[in-house]
Formats: C-alpha cells, structure tokens, sequence
C-alpha cells in the first residue's frame, strides 16, 4: 500500500517535472538560440551551445537608421509608464466613486461600465482612429497613453470596486465624525488600503501595454517612436530572409522587463489572479 | 437643522462622486458612447478616409453576409480557434491543477513554471519562436525524427497552421490554472470524506463534488475566454505572413478586419465587420448567461 502510494507520487512527480521542462522548452531554446551563431541557430538542436557569441546582441541592437533598441525600450517603458500611472489614479478614483459614494444615477453608471468591460476594442477602433488622426496625434503616444488617463479599462475599476467593499465601513465612518470629508476619505483612507489591488492593476497595465503590438503598429510608424513589439516585428521578415541570429536575441531582451516584474511582484500576481480571475 | 446638514452632505457626496468620475465620464462618451455610434455609421456608408462617407445603407452587411467568401472563412476558422481552444485549455488548466493540489512538494516553482507562458505568451518574441519551433527544419520536427516521423513544414501548411496557433493558446493554461488551484482550496475536505464513507470513488467525486463546485470559475473562464480569444491577433499575424496566408489559413476575424480597414482603407466595410463582431460575440456570451442556470452550481443560493 504504502509502497503503491510512493510509486504514484513518483509518477506524478515525473509528470509534473516534464510537463515543466515542456512549457518552458521555447523560452529556453530562444535564449540558448539567441547565444549561438547563425548558421547554427537552426542545425544544432541542443539547447546548449557549443559555440557561444554574443554577436546577435550587437547586431541587433544596433538597431535600423541609426536607432537602437535602447530607443525602442526607453519608449515603450515611457509610454508603460505613463500607462500605469493613468489607470492606477483615473480607475482608483472611479472606484471609489462606485464603491463608496451616492449619487444621481450611480447605479445606471455603473451597470455602463460593467458592460464596457465586455465590449470589444474593435467597434471603436475606426472611429477612435479618426479621431486621434484629426487630432494630429498619429505618430505620437497620445493614442496610446490617453485612454488610459480616461479609465477605459473598466475592468481594473471593476476590480477596485470589488476590492473597497471587502474593506470595512466603519473606518470611513469614523473619519467623517473626525471631521474627514469625502476627498480625504480616499486620500488618506482608501489608497492606502487599495494598495494590493492598484500594484496587481500596474503590473497588468505595465504588461498589456508593453504587449500591445495591434495598437502601437496602428498609430505609430515613425522608426524613432518605435516600441520594442515594433522594433522587434520590424526584425522579422515572414518572407524568411530575417537575420534569425539579431531577431532572438532582440526577441530574447523583449522578454526581460516582464520577466523580472514577475519574480519581484509574483505574490501579487498568484493572488491578484486568483481573487479577480483574469489573466 | 439636521435635514439640512444632511441635505449638504448628500450633495457634497454627490459633486464628489461626479468629480471622480469625470476621467471616465470622458473616456465613456469621448472613447465608446460616440465612436460607437460613429462606428455604426460609417457601417452604413462607403468611406476610405479622404473623401466624405457616402451613405449606402445596408450594402455593406448585405454585401457581407452574401457575397464575401472571405469573411464566411475567417469567421469558420476563428470558430474554429475559439472552440478548440478554449475548451482545450480550460481542460488542460483543470487536470493540472487537479495534479497540483495533492499536496506535491514544490508546488511553488511549478506553478511558477506553469503560469509563465500565459505572461510571456501575449508577445511577438514568442510568436516568432513558435514560428519556427513549427517550420520545416524546426525543433518540433526534430523531435518526431526521432520516432522516424517526418512531419511537414507545419506553419506552411493551411491545413496544419491552425493547430500551432491553437497550441500556442493551450501553452498559456497557467492562468486558468492558478484560479482553479484556488477554487480546489476552497472545496471543504469534509465533502471528500464523507463521500468516501458512503463508498463513492475518485471518478464518482471528481463529477458529483469537485465539478459542480468549480462550475463558477468554469464559467467566468469561459466567457472571457470566448471574448478574449475571438479577437486574437498577434499570434495569427505573426505566425501567418501577416496578410491571412498561406491560403487565408490565418486570416482571423481581426486580421481581416484589420486589413479592410488599415490596408484597404476600406473604412465603412471594416466599422460593418467590427459590428458584425460584436453581435457574434454578444450573442455567444448571452447563450453562456443563459444556459448558466442548467450547468452553473452557486453553493449558498440553493443551487440557483
């Protein structure tokens, strides 16, 4: 019995490492590919390289026209930034709005937003655009960055509101016979106590955006505005002709900033997508 | 005295409360109410950006509907993309979850390991490796050379391309993984004892226990991912040649939107398409709302 137990955990211990060395198997081989010169990127299928350069970087940092990849990531963390910053503050205040506040029409607003959250970017995409390029601001972040100082994500609002009615009443009660009004409330109460959900919306704000290949390649076509999504596309010729060696490594940098945001905040993510459930 | 201080504080909550809001207020009518009015213009008119939209009427939707192989393709394979890849990953999600929560040493770094790809899955870099993880020459290749297969160019193929961008999909289970890994927490043991003393097996109270109590985060999963994976792109333009090829195997419902509108500047066809894509969408999530009654167990509302 007890030695039938030990086979089984043994077997799903084996199950589980594979499944493991499998799910990380295309992160591996683009790093390890990234390392090896270019007429061996394809032929030697090992993933440790038995000859090791670091020419791929050089050249593909270089960039195209005189700019460089560290252009492209000084953009895309300006405009993920800028992001950030937009939806912690214009989503927080909504939330509040929503969570804690009564007001003409509260509940006709919010069953609005709720249903923004499920509508797709597409049936406002044409006129979005047209409005951004009567604007003057194609080939700028403006598209990019603006949105999201207007709460458009409704969904990081959502996740706030849920968020403020999990915290307890009587805490702004006791503030407004201290003598706090509303304003201060969120200021000096709610903000605080919202951190874990306003660092689980930075860290998927920051993610999204430094993903969000359709929207940058939509408005931005000069090369200096370039993001790294743009930079790293502009690499790759699906005709087959891509210098494989500079596109993985490139590909390989690209993967970077997400990455150590992972290790450092990874709390927040297992717990921000196990209470919220979204990606 | 008192009905009037109270009167103040209502209105100063409610001046507050629109002050919050005006960020969204803006967003809501500048960003959707209005493009989404304009957006449903434009459907009913040619427009190509230069000159004026010229009214039309329904020619686009009929045009559309009847005559546009393109769009009855893309429309299939996105199908096709969405109801194998959802159901697939959620499965995938599920089972390794379940494998997970028996107490295995290391839970940590697996589920670690498990939720990276849906983190890193969003990017091109990905996108291209899988790209050539699946060429002719490419690693996947390889591998079934060692069972004395020879597989084909599996990214040129039409026929096969679908299949690497719905795997590309299932790779990335690890964040429906970690919320069933929450639900598992919250199934109490008791159930699974007292069961167990009534003489009912694994497969008995994986179906009457486990299931059932799982069936909310089923359901959320589902309609996002249904939302979600119906406007796929990415992974379609990158892995494809960008243009929907070879032989429009990659010609997504997006992707074909994107290119009416961005290439064809075909403005009005694109905005109809876009709308077209909402009531599909609408309507696949209103059939999940509904049926949600027959299938969905919400534990303290007496199985409502």
């Amino acid at each position: 019995m007890v030695h039938q137990l030990r086979n089984s955990n043994l077997l799903r211990h084996l199950f589980v490492i594979a499944l493991g060395i499998l799910m990380l198997y295309p992160v591996l081989w683009l790093i390890s590919s990234s390392f090896k010169p270019n007429q061996l990127i394809f032929s030697e299928p090992g993933l440790w390289p038995k000859q090791w350069t670091v020419d791929n970087y050089i050249k593909g940092w270089a960039g195209f026209q005189g700019t460089t990849f560290g252009r492209f990531f000084l953009n895309s963390a300006f405009i993920s930034v800028l992001c950030v910053l937009g939806n912690v503050i214009t989503c927080s205040l909504a939330a509040y709005a929503f969570a804690r506040l009564t007001f003409k029409l509260s509940r006709l607003w919010f069953a609005l937003m709720i249903v923004t959250i499920m509508l797709p970017y597409h049936v406002t995409l044409i006129p979005q655009y047209i409005i951004f390029s009567e604007l003057n601001w194609l080939n700028s972040y403006y598209p990019l960055i603006v949105p999201k100082w207007l709460a458009t994500d409704s969904f990081f609002i959502l996740l706030m509101v849920q968020f403020i009615r999990g915290i307890p009443r009587e805490l702004d009660e006791s503030a407004t016979i201290d003598g706090c009004n509303q304003r201060s409330i969120y200021w000096r109460i709610m903000l605080p106590l919202l951190v874990p959900a306003l660092i689980t919306t930075a860290i998927f704000t920051f993610i999204w955006t430094w993903d969000d290949f359709f929207s940058q390649m939509i408005y931005i076509s000069k090369i200096d505005l370039f993001t790294v999504q743009l930079g790293v596309r502009a690499l790759f010729d699906p005709s087959g002709s891509s210098d494989w060696g500079a596109l993985l490594a490139m590909s390989a940098l690209s993967l970077i900033p997400i990455s150590l945001i992972f290790l450092f905040f990874q709390k927040y993510f297992l717990e921000g997508i196990a209470t919220t459930g979204f990606k | 005295m008192k009905k009037s201080s109270g009167n103040s504080l209502v209105r100063e909550q409610n001046r507050t409360a629109y002050l919050f809001l005006t960020p969204w207020l803006i967003g809501f009518f500048c960003l959707t109410v209005g493009p989404m009015i304009a957006s449903l213009y434009f459907s009913l008119t040619k427009y190509n950006l230069l000159n004026a939209p010229v009214w039309i009427g329904l020619d686009n939707y009929i045009k559309i509907v009847t005559e546009d192989e393109t769009f009855r393709n893309s429309l299939m394979l996105t199908f096709k993309y969405v109801f194998l890849s959802v159901p697939l990953k959620l499965a995938f999600a599920l089972i390794v979850a379940m494998i997970l929560n028996k107490g295995l040493k290391g839970l940590g770094i697996y589920r670690t390991v498990y939720y990276l790809p849906s983190l890193l899955g969003g990017s091109i870099a990905i996108a291209i490796v899988w790209r050539q993880i699946f060429a002719g020459d490419g690693v996947f290749n390889s591998f079934l050379g060692w069972f004395g297969i020879e597989g084909p160019s599996w990214i040129a193929h039409p026929d096969y391309i679908i299949y690497t961008i719905v795997m590309l999909t299932v790779w990335q289970f690890g964040s429906a993984m970690v919320i069933f890994l929450a639900g598992l927490k919250q199934v109490p043991g008791e159930l699974y004892e007292a069961s167990s003393i009534d003489g009912a097996g694994k497969p008995r109270q994986f179906f009457s226990i486990t299931l059932p109590l799982l069936t909310p985060v089923i359901f959320f999963n589902l309609v996002m991912g249904i939302i979600n994976s119906f406007q796929a792109f990415t992974p379609a333009f990158v892995i494809g040649d960008g243009r929907g090829g070879p032989l429009d195997a990659t010609m997504f419902y997006t992707l074909y939107l994107y290119l009416k509108g961005f290439s064809f500047f075909d403005m009005g066809y694109a905005s109809a398409l876009a709308w077209i894509m909402l009531l599909i969408i609408g309507f696949l999530t209103a059939i999940v709302f509904t049926t949600q009654k027959y299938w969905v167990f919400y534990g303290d509302e007496g199985g409502k």
